[in-house]
């Protein structure tokens, strides 16, 4: 539990963190929360030489609704997503998500940020963010772009941030009529990654009719998957308990589960289909509440 | 209610004290190995086998001793040299200290290295290259010995398979016949499975060898430090350690379980090096090393059976174990228990026969196995006899609680002997079911799991009804390495009346300092509070077996008893001449002779102290000591009814324990609080191999989840608001009626949550499922019997 040698570097601002990124190149890592970084290192699955801790750079924390988005700077703590009364209005969603992620010390100290650019499927957040159609600002010496949600996951440990690239913000669009959206995983003890996870985003007409559907599928593919089928089955229906069924058992057949310590192929996709079930159902009682 | 003879102020047995250790926890200044820091203390890290079985080809150090500050890198032909590369088990198998061509499971030792600073000691331990030849290893336990299976220990010239020891115990014959005649019999195959302490603090030593006084001080995490003392002078005696030069002290410990009873290669590979280079070196297991390495607890394959009659009478029981002890027989057992105290398996109830045999087998895994907050197989046994028991039930149609009042040993038939060879002392095992029954409405459960079954629910309801036996042991029958398994106190009063006290035992969390100090204000009328406990250091302490198996209340507890009634005969004896009457004309209330007839005329214990003192009796000894070496007559048998309700979640198969009443008997009680928290310690890890934890291996003896991310140890989420309660029914034989709690949420839990569960599925004609159950391995249960896609999913 020692992580090999490494340099440590704490810049003040994020372009000076941009500048020793590039000019470190490789071997180079960005820390924010380290709750993902940290323990890889102690058991020496990763060895970077060089360690640029973006946690004195102010600037980078914050919640706020702007031109319809809720924007979340990279570096804010699990912990101010889950107790936010801002966050949960639109999305109590936060609340589900960050009570399953891990422990309170790490959400005290684990970053939104952290948590998608680790580019981990098994992480419980990036399927929100499918969920909820999100995007991000990735910030270069260059300048910054925004990459949508659907383009961010390249592979395991793999997104959309570059090298030399910083992750700085995530926006996610303020629905504008009745919603409502849940996640939940099955979990073989608290603080466990999930055997699978569900997150549902859904937006109703005055009729009851859902106009909008997300979901995303936490550790049940190499990368967090959007299903889409699902999504496909519940727009344009009264969320009829059929096409709950329907979205449940497409989610089921359209993720890519392997065999783990958790269960094998058959038992996740059975558990991908029950929790889809439910989180339907959840979100759309809360978005008839709305 | 329990009763107190002592005021709060004396605070003898009964009152829940606070636990005078948790000062200095609470604020930090625990003193754990890790904290002994000694000048010039140099670092050792361990290679270990990435391989389950290979040999051993070659090790290249020489990158390693590059790295500055690298002292050495000692492998098994350095041991060898001086003789010190295999040592014995405590039960006289023999394991190495570090191997000298073959490695025997994943994780083994194969060199250590030592260092200025940890952090290069781990360095230099990557840079060490260990050239391996893989084999074949054996790893499941059944085919260990099949003909066409390596035998394993070819350091034995006479060892023609895999097989370890036999066992047996009972009425063969007579079982055998009832078996064939009986009008019901039930058979189940279990897996007790193997599962690890993962206390909170690793292993770990400070091995401090002074060259010029030949001295060796070893800081160490044990639990039973004179013990090891002795082992230590065993191995080392022929380099010139024999046993008065070695002190061993063992500080505060980050729980013990059991785990730390053996003698880990690490703490002899320490010794070495402390040895050879003169400085102190400190050696700290990191959590994967602890979890893959240090011993295993349980891994017993059970058939079960029972044989009874229609109307639920039990007439016999038949148990057939195979033991998996990985590569060595490294289990803490008694010597002449092979498999500890299994033979309790008959439980609480009236068996006129059993039989029970054992085969222990090697494999190539750690080795083991160490009596996991459980006195020495007890666990296992329970399993077996509570399951096979609600399986009995679920056969012939009963319920499984009138079944057990049927059966139950009466409280009349104490002492009772049972048929393989035990007195149980006391028991009385209907109380307590009817408190647990009344404390969680059984009967209503039972009425509201009809109502759910028929909606599709599933719900459970579980009992277990054991019975423990603890506190070891009797000299005739009990040692360990030849050392009979007495325990000692020594009580030393000072002039002004306060006390120190030490013992044989060592504390890992069980609150001695408290309790200990309880017995002797109970018996002496000293104020718990001005009796300082101290444990743990063989320099000063009185000579003792330790502390597991939930022996030292009934052993060092008993042994502060008497020492502390000398003690009293000795005060009466100074009182007497004090108020110049006779011994006879005296009578004792706590803390105070007086005067038949005249309580005006008394003397304070601290006044007879500090007579002792300063105005003793001619002819009589001065001073306010004495020590007392406990040898039990009996063990104590300790029991419980524990019953449990669990809600599944029919979609996702979640298993929530929805409520867990335990009703324990533990005799008398010392300090409620403390056998309280015991309880709810020891409940939490009996829902943990239940439900969760298991050391997991595939073919070629790989561990699959050796970091708590994969070894799934419970947390307070998982642990249900716990309800405990108690019945008292005193040991005869123990010198204050208390039995030991430490070890019996653990032993009793597993089943009463497994008897839930399989309860739960009873619609699907599940019988049995193997600990842990999991969400998982009910799908995989119920996919089995075809039922999942008609019944469940659809619904």
């Amino acid at each position: 539990m020692i992580p090999s040698t490494f340099d440590y570097t704490a810049p003040s601002s994020l372009d000076e963190a941009l500048k020793l990124l590039h000019d470190l190149g490789d071997d180079a890592k960005v820390l924010a929360g380290g709750h993902s970084l940290i323990p890889m290192m102690k058991l020496r699955f990763a060895e970077p030489e060089h360690l640029i801790d973006l946690n004195n750079i102010p600037g980078l924390s914050y919640l706020k609704i702007e031109g319809g988005m809720l924007k979340i700077g990279a570096m804010t703590r699990e912990v101010e997503t889950e107790e936010s009364a801002e966050v949960a209005v639109h999305f109590p969603i936060f609340a589900d998500v960050a009570k399953l992620i891990a422990d309170p010390q790490v959400r005290n100290f684990g970053t939104l940020g952290g948590n998608l650019a680790h580019g981990d499927a098994a992480n419980d957040q990036p399927a929100v963010m499918l969920a909820l159609d999100a995007s991000v600002e990735i910030a270069g010496l260059d300048g910054r772009r925004t990459v949508g949600i659907d383009d961010f996951f390249y592979g395991f440990y793999s997104t959309a941030v570059q090298e030399g690239e910083i992750l700085t913000e995530i926006l996610i669009p303020i629905p504008s009529g009745r919603s409502g959206n849940a996640y939940h995983k099955v979990e073989r003890k608290v603080g466990d990654y999930a055997t699978g996870g569900v997150a549902v985003h859904l937006e109703m007409d005055e009729q009851g009719i859902c106009t909008k559907a997300g979901i995303g599928l936490t550790n049940v593919n190499p990368t967090p998957l959007r299903a889409v089928r699902s999504e496909a089955a519940l727009v344009g229906t009264s969320l009829d308990d059929a096409a709950i069924a329907s979205a449940a058992q497409y989610a089921s057949e359209d993720c890519n589960p392997s065999t783990d310590l958790r269960g094998d192929i058959d038992y996740k996709r059975h558990i991908i289909r029950a929790v889809t079930k439910k989180m339907i159902n959840k979100a759309k009682q809360l978005a008839f509440k709305n | 209610m329990i009763q107190c003879k002592t005021s709060k102020e004396i605070s003898g047995m009964g009152h829940s004290m606070k636990r005078k250790e948790d000062d200095r926890f609470i604020h930090g200044k625990g003193n754990y190995t890790d904290d002994v820091k000694l000048p010039g203390t140099l670092y050792m890290d361990i290679v270990r086998s990435p391989y389950a079985y290979a040999k051993i080809k070659n090790i290249d150090s020489s990158e390693a001793l590059k790295i500055p500050g690298v002292l050495a890198v000692i492998t098994g032909k350095d041991l060898e040299q001086y003789n010190l590369h295999w040592m014995p088990t405590l039960m006289s198998d023999t394991q190495m200290v570090l191997p000298v061509d073959t490695v025997m499971y994943q994780a083994q030792e194969v060199a250590a290295v030592i260092a200025t600073e940890k952090y290069i000691a781990r360095d230099a331990r990557e840079a060490v290259r260990v050239e391996y030849e893989v084999m074949k290893p054996v790893v499941d336990p059944f085919k260990a010995l099949d003909a066409d299976a390596p035998i394993l220990r070819t350091d034995k010239p006479d060892k023609k398979d895999n097989h370890i020891w036999h066992w047996e115990v009972g009425q063969k014959e007579e079982t055998e016949k009832i078996f064939q005649e009986a009008e019901v019999t039930v058979k189940e195959q279990m897996h007790i499975p193997r599962i690890h302490v993962a206390s909170i603090e690793t292993c770990g030593c400070v091995a401090s060898y002074d060259k010029v006084d030949n001295h060796l001080t070893m800081y160490m995490t044990t639990q039973a430090p004179h013990a090891i003392r002795t082992v230590f002078a065993l191995v080392a005696g022929h380099v010139g350690l024999t046993e008065e030069k070695i002190r061993v002290i063992s500080p505060d410990i980050g729980g013990g379980f059991g785990g730390k009873v053996p003698v880990y290669p690490g703490y002899v590979i320490a010794i070495a090096a402390s040895f050879l280079i003169g400085k102190p070196v400190k050696w700290i297991e990191d959590r994967s090393e602890n979890l893959q390495a240090d011993s295993f607890a349980r891994d017993y394959h059970i058939t079960a059976e029972l044989a009874g009659t229609k109307d639920g009478k039990i007439l016999a029981t038949r148990m057939k174990v195979l033991a998996d002890h990985g590569y060595t027989d490294a289990s803490a057992n008694p010597s002449k228990f092979p498999t500890g105290m299994f033979s309790i398996g008959t439980g609480s109830y009236d068996y006129p026969n059993a039989f029970m045999e054992a085969d222990a087998v090697y494999t190539n895994k750690p080795p083991g196995g160490v009596a996991y907050r459980c006195s020495f197989r007890v666990t296992e046994a329970v399993h077996a006899i509570e399951r096979i028991t609600d399986r009995f039930a679920l056969e012939i149609g009963k319920d499984p609680a009138a079944l057990r009042f049927q059966n139950f040993i009466k409280k009349e038939q104490f002492p009772y002997h049972s048929p393989t060879g035990w007195e149980y002392d006391s028991g009385d095992y209907e109380a307590g079911l009817k408190l647990a029954m009344k404390g969680i409405d059984y009967d209503n459960l039972r009425i509201e799991q009809a109502e759910k079954r028929k909606k599709g629910e599933l719900m459970g309801i579980g009992l277990s009804t054991f019975t423990e036996i603890v506190g070891a042991g009797p000299s005739k029958d009990f040692d360990i390495l030849g050392i009979k398994m007495f325990d000692s106190a020594e009580i030393r009063v000072h002039p002004t009346g306060k006390a120190i006290a030490r013992f044989g035992t060592k504390s890992q969390g069980q609150g001695h300092e408290t309790t200990y100090a309880q017995i002797i204000a109970e018996e002496l009328g000293i104020p718990a509070k001005d009796i300082q406990i101290e444990e743990g250091d063989t320099d000063t302490a009185p000579y003792g077996l330790g502390t597991y198996a939930s022996r030292s209340t009934p052993t060092a507890g008993a042994a502060a008893v008497m020492a502390a009634r000398k003690l009293r005969d000795k005060a009466k004896k100074i009182a007497a001449y004090l108020l110049e009457v006779s011994e006879d004309d005296l009578e004792w209330e706590p803390g105070k002779f007086s005067v038949k007839g005249a309580p005006e005329k008394s003397k304070t214990i601290q006044e007879i102290v500090f007579a002792s003192y300063t105005n003793h009796p001619q002819g009589m000894e001065a001073g306010f000591e004495a020590t007392h070496y406990y040898d039990p007559p009996n063990l104590t048998f300790p029991s419980g009814a524990y019953i449990c309700v669990v809600d599944i979640d029919s979609d996702t198969f979640e298993i929530k324990v929805r409520r867990f009443v335990a009703i324990d008997d533990a005799g008398h009680i010392i300090n409620p609080m403390i056998a309280q928290g015991q309880v709810h310690g020891g409940l939490t890890q009996g829902i943990a191999p239940a439900m969760y934890e298991e050391l997991i291996y595939d073919d070629d003896g790989n561990i699959l989840n050796g970091t708590l991310m994969d070894y799934l140890v419970p947390t307070a989420v998982e642990s249900p608001s716990w309800e405990t309660g108690h019945t008292v029914t005193p040991s005869p034989h123990h010198p204050i009626g208390a039995k030991g709690i430490g070890e019996s949420p653990t032993v009793g839990a597993p089943p009463a949550i497994a008897n839930a569960i399989v309860d739960a599925l009873k619609p699907y004609g599940i019988t049995h499922l193997d600990i842990p159950i999991t969400p998982y391995k009910i799908f995989k249960a119920l996919k089995e019997k075809g039922v999942l896609d008609k019944n469940i999913v659809e619904s």
